[in-house]
């Protein structure tokens, strides 16, 4: 029986994604003795032109990490959609489009203003801008234009499968590879991570009450963090309610309150308005005015709720009146 | 009137680095650019965020260096905030950052400069890579890399929640104290890693001192800038990571100056050009005038080379001895061969092992008080520390409930940004003649670069790691002679 062939690729990431298929260690030999890694460009040498000359399907799997914001990150997609029989849209970029999906709440003007005049290190009297053509004195030097808009993979290409986090825990890459292999995938559009909630998982769950009420939000660095109780109930905007388990609650075993990095459990449209409202139910307020002071109590609502799922939420970017069609904005 | 022998990517892939080079009339290299083709706004998007969440946005930015990202963030949050860590806070902090930096020296010598020295800058390029290395040196030491950086990044995951990306920094310390058993565990771990560092010392001396032709390599006109270097050095001018003095030497080797972090706006600022979205720094004290090295221009380079020659030694034994046998045999410093960055950064995993150990030792980093509770109100902050590829600044403002109006960060990479555009350069100029492009022109200008171990992702907060680069070489009239491509 021949190895079935698996591809890695990332889009627009951190690397972190492929630190963490690298921290499978040991596991990772187990992993490249069963399928054959036919393109992994960060790490061995093949190339474009190999995935090119596969017959459509022969992929087993493709495993693509990232977010999408350039016209190369696209082409790759399809390519690879077009190559493999699945598609696992690996981390939380990829999936929800992950921390530089929060650019979307900028246009790119606003980002190449920050950047190039209003940093206080800038020395910049004339006014000098990347430009997509430029003339020195030898000649004609060209660069790609900058586009903001941050895609997930799914709003790109089909996708089959979803492994969440920020990165994938070992565990669940291990996993998935395993079921791969085995050919023992779930349902088309699986998440391939336990389907309940962080807090099943947290080794604080036996200290959550069962009726919690919060009075006041108390941000992490106010306060001195019990490590044994539930964080919710030390008044910490902790969204292990609203997220999906799978990390072994990685960050509240570090003291910290859980951000969100593995996404909704299944069946949850807006990953943001899930954790609100999952915020607000726990909050001790009477009336309208109340709960009004109280919520506003609650600063940067946008980066607690939305901090991985920008660019997959339901308001995806923000638009300004002047703004282009969103159609435009996505192509760079 | 340029020729037109092109060093360049196809346009359309924007992902890519991009070498342009043009020819003069005699088919010599007029000038080589390196292009960096795309950005991500960390700088924009952190406004409005609440800066206690900054370690854990920022390290986003590069998920091979989240630790040094997340660090800045956190000593930049202590300044805003004006709270010290308390003594065990502090050590936590330093004994993580130095095994993050074990971890990191020891995966870039091993699997990507390394190499270049083990396996040889002439051999196949099939060959000159991690398994090159393992049938040179053997098959144990490939499983004692992945089983060191298995058991260093266990640990920052037990102390700091996960190693990529970590979220165990806060204004005033660290977010839970340290277990003796934790300890322990980070004492055994410390104590491979000093064995380790010892070994791959071993091996780089064998590789490169048994062979007369890799010295004269390092030290050849092609790979050499005269610039000036900066780096955080202790009280007793010694190399140190975590926190310090940043210190500047010239050219000539003697101190310009001295500066905390919360000055680094007199002295260093950043210029942009329009044809790369990466901007270069230089000193402010000298200014920028171009392209050049020298005494007169403001270009800098950072990282383990220039913290060497900007130190007086190393703060423990066995670094010491070998940073004493690199000044021996490269030096006067300041040594200005951008090859030598690979000794350094071996003499560094030594120091990092032993500072791992010292801190590992130490009782009171075991102490439950790891916090101190900011009180004062928030308005602006500095972080300042030593990434593995140079000096690393987080600048954040914000309004009174410490959201932030205003972040700036300068990053490794940019700081070395020029030197590298002068070293691709000089690379190209000394490898095209006649309009002659050698078969070695990619080997030795991801050399030239690679000493760096430049991160372009988080240089311009764009693309991850390794940049993938091609060479697309045209002949005068424009026609495709022929492409180098590395994806």
């Amino acid at each position: 029986m021949t190895k079935p062939k698996i591809a890695f690729y990332w889009c627009a990431s951190c690397g972190g994604c492929e630190e963490a298929v690298v921290d499978l260690g040991e596991d990772l030999l187990t992993v490249v003795e069963l399928v054959e890694v036919a393109f992994w460009p960060v790490a061995l040498d093949f190339k474009r032109e190999d995935v090119e000359a596969l017959d459509d399907g022969e992929l087993a799997a493709a495993f693509i990490n990232g977010a999408v914001r350039t016209s190369e990150q696209e082409e790759m997609a399809r390519l690879l959609r077009r190559k493999s029989a699945a598609v696992v849209a690996f981390g939380i970029c990829a999936m929800l489009g992950g921390v530089p999906g929060l650019a979307n709440l900028y246009e790119s003007r606003d980002i190449i203003d920050a950047v190039y005049h209003e940093a206080p290190s800038v020395q910049n009297d004339d006014g000098t801008l990347p430009a997509e053509e430029s003339r020195v004195a030898e000649g004609q030097l060209t660069l790609p234009a900058f586009g903001a808009s941050v895609r997930t993979l799914d709003q790109v290409i089909d996708v089959d499968y979803y492994l969440p986090g920020c990165p994938p825990p070992t565990g669940l890459i291990a996993s998935a590879v395993t079921a791969l292999v085995e050919g023992n995938l779930p349902g088309k559009g699986a998440v391939l991570a336990p389907d309940v909630a962080l807090c099943s998982e947290c080794p604080r769950a036996p200290t959550k009450p069962d009726k919690l009420l919060v009075r006041a939000f108390q941000r992490p660095h106010q306060v001195l963090i019990d490590p044994e109780l539930c964080l919710l109930a030390q008044g910490l905007i902790c969204l292990g309610p609203a997220t999906r388990a799978g990390c072994a609650a990685a960050c509240p075993g570090g003291n910290m309150p859980c951000t969100g990095c593995m996404g909704p459990t299944s069946g949850v449209v807006d990953y943001g308005a899930k954790a609100l409202s999952a915020i607000a139910s726990v909050l001790d307020a009477d009336g309208e005015d109340e709960i009004t002071a109280r919520v506003a109590e609650i600063t940067d609502p946008v980066g607690t709720f939305y901090r991985y799922s920008l660019p997959a939420s339901l308001l995806h970017r923000r638009v300004r009146p002047a703004a282009r069609d969103e159609k435009a904005e996505v192509a760079p | 009137m340029s020729d037109a022998i092109v060093i360049d990517p196809l346009t359309r892939l924007e992902g890519h680095g991009k070498i342009h080079i043009f020819l003069d009339t005699d088919g010599g290299v007029d000038r080589a650019y390196l292009q960096i083709p795309e950005l991500r706004g960390f700088e924009k998007f952190a406004q409005g965020r609440r800066a206690e969440d900054m370690p854990q946005i920022t390290s986003r930015i590069c998920g091979v260096c989240p630790m040094a990202h997340h660090m800045a963030a956190t000593k930049a949050l202590d300044a805003l905030y004006q709270v010290d860590p308390p003594p065990a806070g502090r050590k936590i902090r330093e004994l993580l950052y130095n095994a993050f930096m074990v971890e990191d020296h020891a995966l870039h010598f091993f699997f990507l400069g390394g190499p270049d020295f083990i396996v040889g800058p002439d051999a196949p390029r099939q060959k000159r890579n991690i398994l090159g290395v393992v049938d040179a040196v053997g098959l144990e030491v490939g499983k004692e890399v992945i089983g060191v950086r298995k058991q260093l990044r266990d640990l920052v995951a037990a102390v700091a929640g996960k190693a990529v990306h970590p979220v165990f920094g806060l204004p005033g310390g660290v977010s839970r104290s340290l277990s003796s058993e934790v300890r322990q565990e980070a004492a055994a771990a410390a104590a491979r890693a000093v064995d380790f560092a010892q070994f791959a010392l071993g091996a780089f001396r064998e590789a490169v001192l048994g062979n007369p032709g890799y010295v004269e390599l390092i030290s050849s006109e092609a790979y050499t800038h005269r610039t000036y270097y900066m780096g955080l050095v202790d009280g007793a001018n010694k190399v140190t990571f975590y926190d310090g003095t940043l210190r500047v030497v010239g050219p000539e080797g003697k101190e310009l100056l001295t500066f905390t972090g919360r000055d680094y706006l007199d002295h260093v600022a950043e210029h942009v050009e329009p044809w790369t979205y990466m901007k270069f720094c230089f000193l402010k004290d000298i200014g920028w005038t171009g392209f050049a090295d020298g005494a007169g221009s403001g270009v800098y380079s950072v990282a383990p080379l220039a913290r060497l020659n900007v130190a007086d030694g190393m703060a423990t034994p066995r670094a010491q001895e070998a940073y004493e046998e690199f000044v021996t045999t490269l030096g006067p410093k300041p040594v200005h061969y951008t090859l030598a960055n690979h000794w350094a950064r071996i003499v560094e995993l030594v120091y990092a092992a032993e500072r791992m150990a010292e801190l590992a030792g130490d009782p009171e980093i075991t102490d439950p008080q790891v916090r101190a509770l900011p009180t004062a109100l928030p308005r602006e902050g500095v972080g300042v520390v030593e990434a593995p590829r140079g000096t690393l600044f987080h600048h954040y403002q914000t309004d009174e409930r410490g959201l932030v109006t205003a972040a700036n960060l300068i990053v490794a990479t940019q700081n070395n940004a020029a030197r590298i555009a002068l070293s691709v350069d000089k690379a190209a100029r000394a490898l095209i003649r006649n309009g002659q492009v050698g078969d070695g022109l990619l080997n030795q200008v991801e050399m030239a670069f690679r000493a760096y171990d430049p991160c372009f992702g988080c240089a311009t907060q764009s693309l991850p790691g390794h940049m993938p680069l091609i060479v697309e070489i045209r002949d005068p009239d424009g026609a495709l002679v022929r492409e180098i491509r590395r994806d």
